[in-house]
């Protein structure tokens, strides 16, 4: 429909309102991260840094363990990710192609967990991952992450398989092929871009995650990035603005990378998902 | 949602593509196991254990055993007036969050349902708060909420609309101000489905809608939002509930304070187990949270159920 002239006037300024909100608190991050320490003081601040550095980042590492924490969150998060899809995927193949009990209930919790109270469920998991020694320990957390993960993955993939056309299993069945193998053979190499999707989306997940990771890890050695940023906030609620930003900007740049190559694929998925619900 | 995919499975018909409510086979359970096994551990298992936990006087770190006490913490929330405050402050939260997020980006949505110029942008930027981690949002809008050294303050200093304040220490500021990050947080993800659902409506529709000589707002209503309302409920609802659950944004920005003004239920029992160690009793806060969001998400669902049966 071709608007009025006043009418697209007014949509461009509602866009520019829009960009304005979504972008001005993030262009304030990073102005505050290349800040340097003297006009941090300055009781009138500026957008644009005025003599920009990279000082608060090298202090940033000097006052938290930034690289191991940032090691901590990889390999929980690269871990969490290949386990889950390893896991989901001949499960998300059952649930889309053969309709049982079991698929039912499987595609009921999928709906359900997104509902969980995660407090519920910590206060167990706290008791039952200490009576196993695995308080404190990534491998711990990277259990808790791959199931936390599992009902999004499975919602992803029940999709991309059902997208995979029928026939070409069909096909595979009358030449003899057992599930497994029609799996393997016919269905996976046609559900990669699917696969790695969703194992970027498990990825970012657990790479942000917060929550469990606060209250599964205790000492600082194995703490994950999001657990040691808030660190740099003292316990009154006073900061070293210029570290803050700078650590809470390169935490940040992994999941902006993943999430710009897969956004549309998520958008996808979530779609499909709310409308078949 | 669960219930369409039981009913279709009720419904037997001969010559059905797929027979329902088969008994799943040995090779089934080979490739569902990997993932049913760990979910039955670690997801159904402690919530099934959590649930039996707020029947008891379960701490951590207590030496003698744990007691059942039977609906004693229950007893105790119904008199504890933090707990309720907490609720009420969930509920303030979950709709002051969901309800203008939703509208802004329906709003958006349309925008960029437009063929406008720099939408790319518009589409571009929704990526930033959306996949940035909880912990990092919180922490940037500390530093534009920030008293001296923050964005918004020197903005209204430069307007002339006053000194500023510490919006996040303030006790009538903290909520509102920690309701506008939860809004800014998800309002890319609600507009990106809503603009998916806009995508998917039929354009002939709105041709002939428009050939028809209705209006926009007529269009809207006739064609636009029948189309974009089963997305739109679902959405909303997931959006309430994430929200009502929520902890860690408002961990970082506020921690609860001031004064538990922004103390959400999730962070009320994560204090008292994690704090005071009184799992029992927040177990029992997390049970009753449970059973608010079941009766919500099942009054939702009756009304869907009805909206479809209208059509």
């Amino acid at each position: 429909m071709r608007a009025g002239r006043p009418a697209r006037a007014g949509q461009y300024l509602a866009l520019l309102a829009y960009l304005v909100f979504l972008a001005f608190p993030f262009l304030w991050l990073i102005s505050t991260a290349f800040k340097s320490p003297r006009e941090l003081g300055d009781l009138h601040p500026t957008w644009i840094p005025q003599d920009p550095g990279l000082d608060n980042f090298r202090q940033a590492f000097e006052e938290q363990p930034l690289l191991e924490a940032a090691g901590n969150s990889l390999i929980a998060a690269l871990s969490a990710a290949l386990i889950a899809v390893v896991v989901a995927t001949p499960m998300a193949f059952v649930m889309a192609r053969h309709r049982s009990r079991l698929t039912t209930a499987a595609t009921g919790w999928v709906v359900v967990s997104q509902a969980f109270p995660f407090v519920l469920v910590i206060i167990p998991l706290f008791l039952i991952l200490k009576n196993l020694h695995l308080i404190n320990s990534l491998p711990g957390l990277i259990m808790v992450y791959v199931v936390w993960s599992l009902p999004f993955a499975l919602w992803m993939l029940v999709g991309y398989v059902r997208a995979v056309p029928r026939e070409l299993e069909e096909a595979a069945a009358v030449d003899g092929a057992g599930r497994l193998r029609t799996l393997v053979s016919v269905t996976a190499p046609l559900l990669m871009p699917g696969l790695i999707a969703t194992a970027l989306f498990a990825f970012i997940t657990a790479w942000n995650e917060f929550f469990f990771a606060l209250v599964l890890l205790k000492s600082p050695e194995k703490q994950t990035l999001p657990v040691i940023l808030t660190h740099f906030i003292g316990a009154e609620g006073a900061a070293d603005l210029g570290p803050l930003a700078a650590a809470a900007f390169l935490a940040t740049l992994p999941s902006l990378v993943i999430f710009a190559i897969i956004q549309k694929r998520i958008t996808g998925g979530m779609l499909a998902g709310a409308v078949k619900s | 949602m669960t219930l369409a995919t039981s009913k279709g499975q009720s419904a037997k018909k001969p010559g059905q593509r797929e027979p329902g409510g088969r008994k799943p086979d040995f090779g089934t359970w080979f490739l569902v196991l990997p993932a049913l096994i760990p979910i039955l551990i670690l997801s159904v298992g402690p919530l099934l254990y959590g649930i039996a936990l707020a029947f008891t006087d379960s701490q951590s770190g207590r030496t003698a055993p744990t007691q059942w006490t039977g609906t004693l913490n229950f007893a105790d929330l119904l008199h504890d007036t933090l707990f309720w405050d907490s609720f009420r402050i969930g509920l303030l939260w979950a709709v002051g969050v969901t309800v203008p997020q939703f509208l802004l980006a329906l709003g958006l949505a349309l925008l960029l349902n437009q063929n406008l110029r720099f939408r790319w942008l518009a589409r571009a930027l929704a990526i930033v708060p959306w996949a940035m981690p909880e912990v990092v949002v919180g922490i940037m809008w500390r530093l534009v909420y920030n008293p001296d050294a923050g964005i918004l303050n020197e903005t209204l200093r430069t307007l002339g609309l006053g000194e500023g304040r510490d919006w996040l220490t303030g006790l009538a500021t903290a909520l509102p101000a920690v309701i506008l990050v939860g809004i800014w947080a998800g309002m890319p993800q609600t507009t990106v489905a809503l603009l998916a659902g806009l995508q998917n409506t039929p354009h002939e529709l709105h041709e002939a809608a428009a050939l028809d000589g209705a209006g926009a707002w007529r269009r809207f209503r006739a064609v636009t939002w029948p189309a974009l309302k089963p997305i739109a409920l679902s959405i909303t609802a997931l959006n309430f509930i994430w929200n009502f659950n929520s902890f860690a944004l408002v961990y970082v920005l506020t921690s609860g304070g001031p004064g538990g003004r922004t103390r959400l239920p999730m962070l009320f029992a994560y204090e008292q187990a994690f704090r005071y160690g009184q799992f029992g009793y927040a177990a029992a806060m997390g049970c009753v949270m449970v059973a608010a969001i079941s009766v919500l998400l099942a009054v939702f669902l009756a009304g869907r159920l009805k909206g479809g049966a209208d059509k």
